[in-house]
């Protein structure tokens, strides 16, 4: 049987305000083994992005149980939040989130400096992920020297850098040009194919497709959770 | 981290926005330089004031005459023509009188002085030699009054440096030239050294003449405008104030010490009331001081608060990528300290250097109050580092999501 990454089980998210109580997400279970490739689908306010803050550490649910290769997230500390986020954890956000007027190896550098690793191996390390994300020579350019889908590849490589069981997409093409979009997501399948953990939020069928499972959820409950076919077909070879 | 890391990534992140670091940098200079300047120019002058005074003599005794009365309208202190020539001699001829020393009786009035094209309306004072002794004053140049000079009512005068410059102007030596006061020629025979002042009473402004020679030929009074006395020593200077107070309280013919037509005033009861003065504008300039210090630091406030908040959404992303609470505090704690200090050392050395401009281009004392110095970089850096740290250790206190998002 697969290795389990990611268990939830009756999780839920309720926000409230004064008379308002809003469920964003309602009593969701869902299991994530280890190599698979999942698109999260649905439309605005259906959940999908609280539901990846709270697995990617960067919130907490109101209830139910969040397993992260066997740890239960809800019972670890601030500190032990960071280290899961830094390690385990490879978040690639919509707005690539880059720290501005920064090179593009200093950004990728970060996690590994929080990381505690010693300075030469940093630069080894970053330059070795730029590379593969085919950004070898654009080392000390800022963020806004990139166009939009160099930035998410930087992102990308940031989030690759740790080496971490899990990499957690929201929405990564949703600022991109389709032509560069396209490149984003064979860089995902090439990751899959290597034996990352993708979860992956969007709003795009043909960008879903990609994906092995994909997951609809609406109004904060999962209400489908079937195969993606396409990139079967595309690497004409079966997966399961 | 180690310490050497977090500063080298401090000023990495602070020169990373140069236009906010400079901003910041600028609240703490100008905080801390207006504080400085400020403060220690009002100590400078309340100094100068006292150097002024106590250059004249710390066993100084001096008479002056009371009010003027005209019926019951009071006039001005020292106004009243009650002390006299013959007062003077008693008390340096009085068998009651054992602690003074010598006694200068002087007049002085206001007079108009030409020499050659230049003219210049200043105080004349007649004395005699002993003035010189009481008064400590010492000659640059040529030579003081003499007995011979007050016996036969001699015109010739020494002139203080200021007047002197203004007559003759600078530089050139005046001894032996002849000026008109009122009218009259005077022979000039000796300058006096500069010895400062302050104001009306500038003694490097005065021009000196035999007491005899001002009081019949220039202005014409039997009386004296003070009497300057030095006594032994300054452990007897309240015994030769009653002295010489009751002396003349009986040749006044007046019995009640509240009746008394003169004061004797100590060197000590002057620099009381002008330290009164100068109080009051040091206290001016320590207000204005503080609320530069305000100012300042709700500037510093604003600016660290600004740039922090501004910075939330980053604080939220070094979460995302595992950054530890305490690691985000350190690091804008450590570059905060790094703004501060680094202001504040800028806004001490151009407080100073301000100052010390101001003080070589009036010739007044440079007088640096530490105290100063002390208050206005720890409240400056204080403030900064409060408001550099509390923002971010609240950012960092939230989920990473919520700093994310902040607008």
């Amino acid at each position: 049987m697969a290795k389990s990454v990611i268990n939830i089980s009756r999780l839920s998210k309720i926000y409230k305000s004064d008379s308002l109580e809003l469920k964003a997400l309602d009593d969701i279970s869902l299991n994530i083994n280890q190599g698979e490739f999942v698109a999260i689908m649905g439309p605005s306010g259906s959940g999908k992005s609280t539901l990846m803050h709270i697995l990617g550490a960067l919130d907490l649910p109101t209830g139910g149980t969040y397993l992260l290769n066997g740890q239960n997230v809800g019972l670890l500390s601030d500190d032990q939040l960071a280290d899961i986020r830094n390690k385990e954890i490879g978040f690639v956000f919509q707005a690539y989130n880059l720290l501005a007027r920064t090179s593009a190896i200093e950004n990728v550098i970060l996690p590994l400096d929080y990381a505690g690793v010693p300075e030469p191996e940093q630069y080894e390390r970053a330059l070795a992920m730029l590379k593969k994300v085919g950004l070898a020579d654009r080392l000390s350019h800022p963020p806004n020297k990139l166009s939009g889908g160099q930035q998410q590849r930087v992102a990308i490589a940031r989030a690759l850098v740790m080496n971490p069981s899990i990499i957690l997409a929201d929405e990564p093409t949703g600022n991109i040009a389709s032509a560069q979009a396209e490149e984003i997501m064979a860089i995902f399948e090439q990751l899959n194919d290597d034996g990352h953990t993708i979860v992956m939020i969007t709003h795009e069928p043909d960008i879903a497709e990609h994906a092995q499972r994909i997951i609809h959820l609406l109004d904060g409950k999962i209400v489908k959770d079937g195969n993606g076919h396409k990139r079967r077909i595309i690497n004409g070879k079966a997966k399961e | 981290m180690k310490i050497t890391k977090l500063i080298k990534s401090g000023i990495k992140n602070l020169a990373i926005n140069k236009m906010r670091t400079g901003l910041a940098v600028l609240g703490i200079v100008i905080g801390i330089g207006s504080v400085i300047a400020l403060v220690s120019l009002g100590e400078s002058s309340k100094k100068a004031v006292q150097s002024s005074i106590q250059s004249i003599g710390s066993n100084l005794l001096t008479v002056l005459p009371g009010f003027t009365f005209s019926g019951n309208v009071r006039g001005a202190m020292g106004g009243a023509q009650t002390l006299t020539n013959e007062d003077a001699e008693a008390i340096k001829t009085s068998s009651r009188i054992t602690t003074v020393k010598s006694v200068s009786p002087e007049y002085s009035g206001r007079a108009q002085i030409i020499a050659g094209r230049n003219n210049t309306n200043t105080q004349v004072v007649g004395v005699e030699p002993v003035y010189a002794q009481v008064r400590k004053i010492s000659l640059e140049k040529g030579s003081f009054l003499t007995s011979q000079h007050l016996t036969s009512m001699a015109k010739v005068a020494v002139l203080g440096p200021g007047v002197a410059e203004d007559l003759f102007g600078e530089g050139v030596d005046p001894v032996g030239q002849t000026i008109r006061i009122n009218g009259k020629n005077f022979l000039v025979i000796g300058l006096t050294k500069s010895k400062g002042g302050m104001g009306m009473d500038n003694q490097d402004d005065r021009i000196i003449v035999p007491l005899t020679t001002a009081q019949k030929q220039l202005f014409g009074v039997k009386y004296l405008s003070s009497i300057a006395l030095e006594a032994k020593s300054e452990a007897v200077m309240t015994q030769a104030q009653n002295e010489v107070g009751y002396l003349l309280l009986s040749r006044h013919k007046l019995t009640a010490v509240e009746d008394a037509d003169f004061r004797i005033m100590s060197q000590e009861d002057i620099l009381q009331a002008a330290s009164a003065v100068t109080g009051t504008f040091t206290t001016l300039l320590t207000g204005i001081a503080a609320i530069s210090l305000l100012v300042g630091g709700i500037g510093i406030m604003n600016i660290m608060l600004m740039s922090v908040t501004e910075r939330t959404r980053e604080i939220g992303l070094r979460k995302a990528l595992g950054a530890k609470k305490k690691t985000i505090v350190y690091q804008f704690l450590t570059e905060s300290i790094i703004l501060t200090f680094t202001g504040g050392l800028i806004g001490i050395v151009l407080g100073i250097g301000g100052y010390y401009l101001y003080a070589r281009a009036n010739n007044a004392v440079f007088s640096l109050s530490f105290s100063s110095v002390f208050l206005a970089f720890f409240v400056s850096a204080g403030i900064g580092v409060l408001f550099g740290w509390y923002p971010a250790r609240k950012a960092a206190s939230l989920q990473p999501i919520e700093a994310l998002r902040y607008e």
